[in-house]
């Protein structure tokens, strides 16, 4: 029986023959990955569990990128915590000064992770190197304390649900529509336990940035991975962050399905979901005139030099509301870079934006955006639970970046088409 | 395990930044979690639990953020068991690693309302609502995962494998 790309995955890492979804199978790891709010938990679990070593040191990546820089005194301290373990146990991956960046935006960029690999994250969002064809799922502290010290984890196989992205995108619609449309048709739990795969010309055409968009959101589905065919773009793509190794990888043509989604995006419109919950989505056009007071661009969604270059292209020239914080956060060190050797810094300081430094901050409530009772912000994050930013009492609106800059631009939730 | 106690309801799609908001996430520290629980649901929620009292979820409670003070702080608070319709997964399996019990009841969660008197056997998934007389079977934990609560949870699982 033909397989799925979550089966083929799992099967080359491990030694018990795939015969079903539902099947329990223990797998080599690729990659095990924590950050500065997990890894504390994990390390504790880690050492609770007797262990001296990690199983390699070339395959576990600390990163620091939640809290960071540092917030408080606490968040200090938990950071402190990861980097007397990264020294002891001589981590390679370990990121926390000049050279963080968000983690699932570090990772692919710095060629850590890649197609075929299993990667272990104590990070819900960890799915999003599905868009390089990885099997790379989210999971507790525990278990990746575990999966540090043995270099193995267990996984239930889950059966699949096919999206099938066809047509040709408007201006202005792209991945986080998409991704943000097919939350809307599943719900929040409509991919509970299951694997997400792609396929379609939309995928086809479709950059890798714009594949880990929609593969960081199979969470907000109740997805384990969001997964991408792995074609000659994802393979250069990694050649050139310097990952080694990785082979194109399609599904089986008479692979087994539980479902198969078809979205034609050709008339679909940029999509907003509402609060509190991913999959309250709709199209730009009824949400518009929701007042904002901050609009927040980055994150491991939409953090990343696309992103950056769409949110530039509707800001030039323009200038944020007075009243409205854009915050903006290129995801890691070298997109900042580029920000300003593009000339994108000079057109969102002209434009009177706050540029900040590659963090999680905000998108969970963190620090660096936080809003009062009240207070609305429109983010190209992927969360917006009740409080997720900040007050219980506060909104927020999920969308694409060209969604968010002009919002930013009007004060009020705005079709970029219409400004 | 027998546990009795008050059923404290909460509503579908109980994410993790309602059972545990992210500033509470700069410690590890069970108590301080536990007197935290369920802040990003309402302010105080916590006050109402006493030692052995069992949350009760609606459909995909524990989705959202994969972080383990989650299930920590609901411990934390005096909370040994959740039953809920269904369980996001990572939740789920965070749950089994702390030794949090969490069993998924479906659409008979509907015949427990809040401050019911619950009893939970937690060997044989049987819940007792002691105010209304009902009894509900809870769907069986997947023999993996049972192996893992019989190993005592995943940190003394991983002591096995790593000795």
């Amino acid at each position: 029986m033909g397989q799925t790309l979550a089966e083929k995955i799992l099967q080359k890492h491990t030694d018990q023959e795939i015969t079903e979804a539902g099947q329990i199978v223990q797998c080599k790891v690729s990659m095990v990955l924590a950050n500065d709010i997990t890894a504390p938990l994990a390390i504790k679990s880690f050492k609770a569990m007797g262990a001296k070593k990690v199983f390699d040191k070339d395959k576990v990546s600390l990163v620091c990128d939640h809290f960071t820089p540092n917030k408080d005194i606490d968040s200090a301290e938990q950071v402190k915590v990861v980097r007397e373990f990264a020294e002891e146990m001589d981590v390679t991956h370990y990121y926390e000064c000049g050279d963080v960046g968000v983690e699932h935006a570090l990772l692919p960029e710095k060629g850590i992770v890649g197609p075929g690999d299993i990667v272990v994250g104590a990070d819900s969002h960890t799915c999003t190197y599905g868009g390089l064809g990885a099997f790379a799922t989210g999971m507790g502290s525990t278990d990746v304390g575990a999966a540090m010290a043995l270099g193995e984890t267990w996984f239930k196989v889950p059966p699949t649900i096919k999206v099938n992205l066809t047509g040709t995108p408007k201006e202005h619609v792209s991945a986080k529509d998409f991704v943000l449309n097919q939350i809307g048709q599943l719900g929040v739990s409509g991919a509970l336990y299951k694997a997400l795969e792609y396929s379609g010309e939309v995928v086809d055409n479709m950059s890798i940035e714009g594949r880990m968009t929609i593969a960081n959101m199979a969470i907000e589905a109740g997805g384990k991975v969001g997964l991408f065919p792995v074609d000659q773009k994802t393979l250069d793509y990694a050649a050139t962050a310097g990952f080694s190794g990785g082979e194109a990888m399609i599904p089986d043509a008479d692979a087994v399905y539980e479902r198969v989604l078809n979205i034609d995006v050709t008339d679909m419109e940029p999509q907003v979901a509402c609060p509190h919950l991913p999959d309250n989505v709709k199209s730009v056009d009824e949400t518009s005139g929701v007042k904002i007071h901050q609009a927040v661009i980055g994150s491991c969604t939409n953090g990343r030099i696309e992103d950056m270059r769409v949110a530039a292209a509707i800001l030039k020239g323009r200038k944020v509301d007075p009243k409205v914080r854009c915050i903006i956060l290129p995801a890691t060190p070298m997109i900042w870079k580029a920000c300003m050797s593009e000339g994108l810094m000079e057109i969102f300081m002209d434009a009177g934006c706050i540029v900040g430094p590659p963090t999680c901050g905000p998108c969970l409530g963190g620090h660096m955006g936080i809003l009062a009772g009240d207070e609305v912000s429109i983010a190209t994050t992927n969360r917006n639970f009740k409080g997720r930013m900040g007050s219980l009492e506060s909104e927020v609106y999920l969308s694409n970046p060209a969604v968010a800059a002009a919002s930013a631009i009007t004060g009020v939730i705005t079709n970029p088409a219409k400004l | 395990m027998k546990v009795n106690g008050t059923a404290h309801k909460v509503g579908d799609h109980i994410d993790t930044d309602a059972i545990i908001p992210a500033r509470f996430l700069v410690t590890t520290d069970a108590k301080i979690l536990g007197d935290n629980c369920m802040e990003g649901l309402e302010a105080g929620w916590v006050k109402r639990v006493k030692e052995n009292d069992v949350m009760v979820g609606g459909q995909n409670f524990g989705c959202g953020s994969s972080r383990e003070h989650a299930p920590i702080s609901i411990l934390g608070a005096g909370i040994p068991v959740v039953l809920a319709h269904s369980f996001a997964r990572i939740f789920y399996r965070n749950g089994f690693n702390m030794g949090l019990v969490l069993l998924e009841i479906g659409d008979d969660i509907d015949k427990i309302k809040d401050t019911d008197q619950i009893e939970v056997d937690t060997a044989n998934g049987e819940v007792k609502n002691i105010t209304s007389g009902v009894t509900i079977q809870a769907a069986a934990v997947p023999p993996f995962m049972q192996e893992i609560l019989d190993a005592g949870g995943l940190v003394e699982y991983g002591k096995k494998k790593l000795a």
